[in-house]
């Protein structure tokens, strides 16, 4: 379009300008956090470089294992369950699955984390069990499900379906033309959603701590005993690592959806 | 040896499908030809068994096969966006049904019918890097290998530009005369079921109107609705005539010409007759000197005439 | 085929909201007396409270969101902004919380900046209040905001522009006029996407607000541990899904399509 008026002008310089002040609002504060945990002092006064944060203690690494594990045990099953829900709701739209995964998405970490906690008192009448990291694995699982089924239904939305009668047209049966031409289309997307529900468990606070039991402690929750007893630059450093590792990984899973 | 047994197909909402019954024969190039929503691509996907009828049977080589699955029929289908599998090669896609099969000598087959389409050498590309003309001949090919019994193709040509589409239509009607195939074609283009088919089936809301060679079918048809389908049409007291039979004369009907169109090699002459009605007369482009407002008079032989009840 | 997608897809329904469902708790009796304890005015102001903050960060949100998407729709580099929206956004919203902490208490990077400037003397009570958590919650579902405008924008037909500038309207009248009422159903998006979860929150509210900011998040959390008055919990938990659900078909329109 013809960039002919000087207001049109001045508007795109404007608009430009907002964005980025937006970018520095989003990004600044993390970038801050991460400049203070090389700061020799652990006050808000920088005294010099320093990697003395970094060396951290058993508690925060045990912490952190825990998460590992949850986070690929959740993530390997939601991706499962995930992309077949996304499947089935792609071939058979039923208005009660996907409403329920909207409001999955959308339900605040509060109630969900009630919600799953009252049920597994309620099953361990009858199961004999106790809270602990399964209790978190399987929570992670039922929350995640919804994020990888968004993700691989947005990119089922892009499949020909015509595609998949032509596998049938040509000798293979249903499951066949799934795993041969459905599946290798929706790679792509069931790795970004894999990576996304991977980010998601692994920054889980609310819910984890209300189903962990006295156990078991994961990252999120370390950290946020730490928050709040306030500021510290061991927090900063652990932060400044969890947001590169999960920084990576998203832009990894972004590349992957836009392939 | 393809039959339809009064094959009816019912949605919630309005018959598709209305009794249809039909045969195609070994080798034939047989059309369904019909405005969108007559039906005629229900009744193709019925045959590839991708739709059961509601009732009716689909019999093949003297079986039933209307409660088979797609992947258990000896036919098929070339689809309307050619549905090539993105992520295999031209081979990969020409070979696929045949890895189903499991059987031998797969790679001779492939690059039999590859020639056969004259896409030989590009075994390797993939679908995105070819062109509308090319991928349809993989779908061609990856159908045709494993020699089914019928080909069902629905609208093929209809993806392709128009001046691309003469090119093919004549290259189709040649690969099914040399390769011996019986074709089911879908299409709601005239012209193209004309120029290829050996016989035609004109199919409007869900039922078979008549069925014919494009001769007996342009020439006689059995319906008013058949007759304006395949070419224009001039009604006049309840009587047909086609423009091209349609000529202007010293004697005949009298009537005003309206305007003159001009299409190339010939001319259409709209003329208002007495009675109110119009007619146009087909006209060669050289002879064509009227304008709007001059009397002429319109004829045509009584042989021409076609008369429905 | 579809009996054995539909299978896994009705487990993870029938999770979800079997999840869902708390009333009892401890003791069996069914009763409704811990729902009328929710009209009690204490808990009235915090519900008023968690709406009046929740209802400001979405505004925010999308005020601060709309001016983004468009840039971002605009730019010739679409996948690039993008990425750079959702980066912040995965990573970890408990640190990003904690960035804010860092930022805004009274030995923070603001105060100490400003105090070393000789601004101010005293340094700014920043922290620990209900503007902290607003500005928490803004940061945090900036781009939740961001993501389903953009998307609608994105989708907007071009030519509509190209028709209102060729009828003689000045580029703000373009926006004004036809921009952003063609960007409604992205608008009532964000806006769900950003106020259900706002109401829930539990973390931005905990870090941030201190012990002043208790919202219905805060509620619920504390009556599931500390208080462990589950019932009361519990339906303090429904209201607010309620509360959600309500709003969600409040806004929803016929025919448009929630994921």
């Amino acid at each position: 379009m013809n960039k002919g008026t000087k207001s049109q002008g001045s508007g795109i310089r404007i608009l430009s300008l907002y964005a980025v002040l937006i970018y520095a609002f989003l990004h600044v504060p993390l970038v801050i956090l991460a400049v203070f945990s090389f700061n020799k002092s652990r006050f808000t006064v920088w005294e010099g470089f320093s990697l003395r944060w970094y060396r951290f203690d058993r508690e925060l690494i045990e912490a952190a294992g825990n998460s590992l594990i949850i986070a690929i045990c959740a993530t390997l099953f939601a991706t499962v369950i995930g992309t077949m829900a996304a499947y089935g709701l792609w071939k058979r739209p039923s208005g009660l699955l996907a409403g329920s995964m909207y409001l999955s998405l959308v339900t605040p970490e509060i109630v969900t984390g009630v919600s799953l906690l009252a049920f597994f008192q309620w099953a361990f009448r009858f199961l004999h069990l106790r809270l602990g990291m399964h209790t978190v694995i399987l929570a992670h699982v039922a929350f995640s499900v919804a994020y990888v089924a968004v993700v691989v239904l947005a990119r089922l939305r892009a499949f020909d379906p015509a595609l998949e009668e032509a596998a049938m047209d040509l000798g293979a049966n249903e499951f066949g033309a799934f795993l041969r031409v459905t599946l290798p289309f929706l790679a792509p997307a069931v790795a970004a959603a894999a990576m996304l529900a991977f980010t998601v468990s692994i920054d889980d606070y609310v819910i984890t701590s209300l189903v962990a039991g006295i156990d078991s402690q994961t990252l999120p929750m370390v950290i946020y005993a730490m928050a709040r007893r306030g500021v510290s630059p061991v927090l900063n450093a652990v932060s400044t690592v969890i947001v590169v590792a999960l920084g990576t990984i998203v832009l990894i899973s972004e590349r992957l959806r836009s392939a | 040896m393809l039959e339809l047994r009064s094959v009816s197909k019912e949605f919630a909402a309005h018959r598709a499908v209305a009794n249809v019954s039909l045969r195609v024969e070994r080798g034939e190039f047989f059309s369904l030809l019909g405005p969108s929503g007559c039906g005629k691509t229900t009744t193709l996907r019925m045959v590839a068994g991708f739709e059961s009828p509601t009732s009716g049977e689909v019999w093949l080589n003297g079986s039933r096969i209307d409660h088979l699955a797609p992947y258990e029929r000896n036919v098929n289908t070339v689809f309307q966006s050619y549905a090539l599998f993105p992520h295999l090669t031209v081979r990969g896609n020409v070979e696929f049904g045949l890895k189903r099969k499991r059987v031998n000598g797969i790679d001779k087959r492939v690059a039999k019918v590859l020639e056969q389409v004259r896409l030989s050498g590009k075994e390797s590309r993939l679908p995105s890097e070819l062109s509308g003309g090319e991928r349809q001949r993989v779908a061609l090919a990856r159908s045709l290998v494993l020699e089914p019994d019928v080909l069902l193709l629905d609208e093929p040509l209809s993806a392709l530009d128009p001046l691309l589409r003469k090119q093919v239509r004549a290259e189709l009607k040649d690969l099914q005369r040399r390769v011996g195939v019986a074709f089911l074609f879908v299409t709601h283009d005239q012209e193209e079921a004309l120029a290829m088919s050996d016989r035609i089936a004109v199919m409007n809301g869900g039922l078979v109107e008549q069925v014919g060679t494009p001769q007996e079918i342009y020439q006689r048809p059995r319906t008013r609705f058949v007759a304006s389908f395949l070419g224009a049409m001039n009604w006049v007291d309840g009587i047909g005539v086609r423009p091209e039979c349609t000529r202007i004369a010293r004697a005949g009907r009298r009537a005003t010409v309206k305007r003159c169109v001009f299409l190339g090699p010939v001319v259409h002459v709209e003329a208002r007759l007495e009675n109110g009605e119009t007619m146009t007369a087909q006209v060669a482009a050289g002879d064509a000197r009227f304008s709007e407002g001059d009397g002429v008079y319109l004829a045509w032989d009584a042989a021409d005439e076609l008369r429905f009840e | 085929m579809t009996v054995t997608l539909g299978v896994p897809s009705a487990i993870i329904l029938a999770y979800s909201f079997l999840s869902r469902g708390a009333y009892g708790g401890v003791e069996q009796p069914w009763t409704l007396e811990d729902f009328a304890r929710l009209f009690d005015p204490l808990y009235g102001s915090i519900f008023l409270r968690s709406f009046g903050i929740a209802g400001a960060a979405t505004i925010l949100c999308i005020a601060l969101g709309f001016p983004l998407a468009l840039f971002i729709a605009r730019s010739p580099r679409k996948n690039l902004y993008l990425s750079l929206v959702i980066l912040p956004f995965w990573t970890s919203f408990l640190i990003r919380t904690y960035a804010w902490m860092f930022l805004l208490r009274d030995t923070g990077l603001i105060n100490t900046t400003l105090a070393g400037l000789h601004v101010i003397r005293e340094p700014l009570p920043l922290l620990y209040n209900d503007g902290a958590v607003l500005l928490g919650l803004v940061y945090g579902f900036l781009p939740f905001a961001v993501l389903p405008l953009y998307a609608t924008l994105e989708r907007m037909d071009k030519s509509l522009l190209e028709a209102s500038a060729d009828l003689g309207a000045r580029p703000w009248e373009t926006l004004a006029r036809v921009t952003i009422p063609l960007c409604a159903p992205g608008i009532r998006a964000a806006a769900i996407l950003v106020f259900v979860p706002c109401l829930g929150t539990y973390l931005t509210s905990d870090l941030l607000g201190g012990s002043k900011t208790i919202l219905i998040g805060n509620l619920v959390q504390n009556q599931f541990t500390a208080s462990r008055d589950w019932p009361f919990g519990a339906a303090a938990s429904v209201a607010l899904m309620i509360a959600a659900i309500g709003l969600l078909f409040a806004v929803r329109r016929r025919g448009e399509e929630l994921l």
